[in-house]
């Protein structure tokens, strides 16, 4: 299995050299067996130590902006006890870095970190053991200090790590007792040192995986259907085959063009000739609802307790309410992009991937190449937010590279950016609650559709409970849905807790309670409770039933993701003649468990109720059955400058729980808070996101209607 | 049709004999192996391809090479001199002004054009100057504070 998932040790080990190098394995321990479905394999290297001092960590993890690349050797910095800038990292190289399934879900500091760290506090334990050896004292006798060990109260008897290190060849593997060290002691993480990317960032030396350029290299342009669905019927590239240069390849269903230079590639793709058979429509952007919820069927329930149809008929008041929310695009600026060289039975390639490891072992098996010969490199990645799991134009690349012999590069334009990402699904959730006469809820019937369960669960004290899903946020194939769709910043969390914390404010304003009230009324969970009213202190939360009416309001909504929990408060301005929604001031509550860099995790935060304004206000793929209708930013909106609030973070200390993530959960409640805060400003609830001025002018007109009938 | 262009470059004199309908992004990532200006959109919305001619912030994406003929064309790799950061690019590595970083380039140069013209921009005039490039990640916040400093601590760009 080693072959297939990783380098074997011996190539490992020639591979980095001399010095002290730390492994993790599998072998039995209490550290890594709850997380050994993830880190299968015989061989995890971590971290050497050379023989110059200088410490290097290896991961599969990649950085896209999340600042994995600094948060992971201050891990590495605090446990080993050398200097931050003593370490440095390689990642996501496929043929120098372990094993890794990829980097999403919040995981790398969550499931990552902890082995990380492990591997750190024994590459420490085994430079004491030298230095015992070395200054013949015991090991309780040292102290060790930005990579020098020396003994206690004889500071001038001492020796280096580089010293240490020196002509050594040391493997050692991770054991149980691996002690890391407590928040208490820390000196390296709990600080915020600059991002090690920022030089190459703003000086427009990073590479990112376009970047590369390799001599020969050929740039291809990809002959693409007008819909999801459609058969090419007539093809013709005669036109396009004339233009000097142009290699033209039509292999099964890839017809290409490919061209040194990458604008007579496009030149050449314009003159293909081709005509299309598109299907029927069946669905599109207003009907997609009707259709999941007709073909999702029942689902399964993943959560009951109580009776819900028993509370149903005890409660004092019933609330049933259904949410809905369209496509959302990933929209990183850096399109898909991937340089293949394929020849003499290798293939190197540079992609811009959340998944190196995977990608590497699929282009293996579909260029029927050995995966030890197959190299993935990972660049600085432009933005993934999901959607660079998914990687249609790696394997493009290397199939054309190995077709034509050449260096391939494949970058999707913008147009095939909106076209094959896989989108945040279109979701719809039916919910039954019920409040009882001294505002405890009472019930919960939760069915959510084509969501799936993140973010789904309560944390309200509910007596009487079932949660019903049909449909996961990773599809079910075509029946469901007529494009790609795949994880999306807290897969499915954003469209649960949208309907959720709605709910929660729809039963608080119905029993003019104030919405923080109703929660606190309901909620025993200690953290959330800390959170909810550190949210509450720093916004300046003074209990108000609401609507205030008037075109301004104030929101709430809490969510817990990637075991992380978060509230957040919100300020809206509505124009009652526009329609348009302005976010003026969100309050962000975050308890993360320790916090490895506290500004790190604030650029999380802020990036998440930044980004999340727009699957609020302005984002939604439009689309006829499996044509896409939005192919640029002039039509699909992205939260712009003017529209940002502005954010203010609070990190809720909790020093006693390793960890947390930090990339997603602030961006969960953001459909709620905002929802909840145009209530507050009209007295409309919104069960469907987004809000676009056409919607919210549309409500506000029928409101006047019904008020001026009445 | 090929042509002669000549223009200054990052302060070099420059000569491209080309046809002069190509793309100056993609002459500027190609002939002359400048990767700092990237492609986001191809069609002047996100600005992510932002260089500066003659002073002023241009898509790269979508002007034509000839159209630099005896300009003075910056791109993020002329701000370094020397190996000096510019006060901007500090600016935005001290305030966090990024996070995936392929917006940054065209957010720089936006900001290093805008500032020339208006030294001592107020927060909202940089939060109007900034509104057509687009940042996904959601550094917008951070990256407006980056130029803010500049504007008012060192006196503008120079």
């Amino acid at each position: 299995m080693t072959q297939r998932h990783g380098i074997d040790r011996r190539q490992f080990v020639k591979l980095v050299g001399g010095g002290v190098v730390v492994l993790v394995t599998t072998k039995p321990s209490a550290l890594l067996a709850q997380r050994r479905r993830l880190y299968p394999e015989d061989l995890n290297a971590y971290l050497r130590i050379a023989e110059d001092g200088r410490v290097t960590v290896f991961t599969g993890k990649i950085e896209m902006g999340q600042g994995v690349m600094t948060s992971q050797p201050q891990m590495v910095a605090e446990e080993l006890r050398v200097a931050f800038d003593a370490v440095e990292i390689v990642m996501g190289d496929t043929a120098r870095c372990p094993w890794d399934m990829g980097t999403f879900g919040s995981l790398t500091t969550r499931m990552f970190g902890p082995v990380l760290r492990a591997a750190a506090a024994e590459a420490r334990a085994v430079m004491l053991r030298l230095a015992a050896e070395k200054l013949g004292v015991p090991r309780s006798k040292l102290v060790v200090e930005n990579g020098v060990v020396s003994v206690t109260g004889q500071p001038t008897r001492k020796v280096t790590y580089g010293e240490l290190a020196k002509g050594r060849r040391i493997l050692r593997t991770v054991d149980d007792k691996a002690v890391l060290r407590k928040a208490s002691e820390f000196t390296v993480m709990g600080t915020s040192p600059l991002r090690l990317d920022g030089h190459d960032k703003v000086s427009g030396a990073g590479h990112y995986a376009g970047d590369v350029r390799l001599p020969g290299m050929l740039y291809a342009r990809i002959l693409r259907p007008p819909a999801h669905g459609a058969k090419l019927t007539k093809l013709d590239t005669s036109a396009a085959a004339k233009i000097p240069g142009v290699t033209v390849v039509n292999k099964k269903d890839l017809v290409a063009v490919l061209h040194a230079d990458p604008e007579t590639a496009d030149q050449a793709l314009s003159r293909v000739k081709a005509s299309w058979d598109k299907p029927q429509p069946p669905f599109d952007t207003e009907t997609v609802f009707d259709h999941l919820v007709k073909v999702a069927g029942k689902g399964e329930v993943t959560s009951s307790r109580g009776d819900v149809a028993a509370a149903r008929t005890a409660a004092v008041h019933v609330f049933e309410s259904t949410f809905h929310k369209g496509y959302v695009a990933h929209a990183p600026i850096e399109p898909h992009t991937t340089i293949a060289d394929v020849k003499s039975g290798k293939a190197t390639v540079w992609a811009s991937t959340q998944t190196p490891f995977p990608t590497r072992d699929r282009l293996a098996e579909e260029l029927g190449l050995d995966p030890k010969n197959v190299r993935v490199i990972t660049p600085y990645v432009g933005g993934g937010f999901g959607g660079k799991s998914a990687g249609l134009q790696t394997s493009e690349a290397a199939k054309l590279s190995q077709i034509t012999g050449k260096p391939v590069q494949v970058r999707f334009s913008r147009a095939e950016e909106f076209f094959y990402d896989t989108f945040d699904p279109a979701a719809v959730v039916k919910l039954v609650s019920g409040l009882d006469a001294n505002g405890k809820v009472s019930l919960w019937d939760y069915h959510v559709i084509a969501a799936g369960d993140r973010g789904a669960a309560v944390f309200y004290d509910i007596p009487n409970v079932s949660i019903s899903v049909a449909g996961g946020w990773h599809g079910r194939g075509r029946d469901l849905h007529l494009f790609g769709i795949g994880p999306w910043r807290a897969p499915g969390a954003n469209m649960n807790v949208f309907a959720k914390e709605s709910q929660i404010d729809i039963m608080a304003a119905a029993a003019r309670i104030d919405p923080v009230e109703l929660r606190l009324r309901n909620l025993t969970d200690e953290r959330m409770r800390r959170v909810l009213q550190a949210a509450a202190k720093a916004y300046g939360w003074k209990p108000r039933v609401a609507p205030a009416g008037k075109g301004r309001g104030r929101g709430v909504a809490c969510g817990i993701d990637a075991g992380t929990y978060v509230t957040l408060m919100a300020d809206v301005t509505v124009d009652l003649e526009k329609g348009t929604v302005h976010v003026d001031r969100v309050v962000a509550a975050q308890d993360m468990g320790i916090i490895v860099n506290p500004t790190g995790a604030k650029m999380q935060m802020e990036g998440c109720v930044t980004q999340g304004l727009g699957y609020c206000l302005s984002e939604e793929l439009r689309f006829t059955g499996g044509e896409i209708l939005d192919r640029n930013f002039d039509t699909y909106l992205l939260p712009r400058f003017s529209a940002v609030p502005k954010i203010e973070t609070v990190l809720v200390r909790n020093d006693e729980l390793d960890p947390q993530g930090g990339g997603e959960p602030a961006i969960v409640p953001m459909g709620a808070v905002i929802a909840n805060a145009v209530f507050d400003a009209t007295g409309l609830r919104f069960y469907r996101l987004p809000m676009t001025p056409e919607r919210v002018r549309a409500a506000l007109a029928k409101k006047g209607a019904t008020a001026a009938a009445t | 049709m090929k042509k002669t262009i000549r223009f200054r470059l990052n302060g070099k004199p420059t000569t491209l004999e080309t046809d002069g309908d190509r793309t100056l992004l993609w002459v500027l990532r190609t002939d002359l192996g400048l990767t700092g200006t990237k492609y986001g959109c191809g069609e002047a919305i996100c600005g992510a391809c932002t260089v500066v001619v003659n002073g002023e912030a241009v898509r790269s994406c979508s002007v034509p090479v000839s159209s630099v003929d005896g300009a003075e064309v910056v791109t993020i790799e002329g701000l370094t001199r020397g190996g000096k950061l510019h006060p901007l690019q500090e600016a935005f590595i001290e305030h966090g002004g990024f996070q995936c970083g392929y917006c940054t380039p065209g957010m720089i140069m936006n900001a290093y054009a805008f500032l020339r013209a208006h030294p001592k921009a107020s927060r909202e005039e940089i939060v109007k100057g900034m509104e057509d490039n687009l940042c996904r990640c959601g550094a917008h916040q951070r990256i407006i504070a980056a130029i803010e400093e500049v504007a008012h601590g060192a006196g503008g760009a120079s």
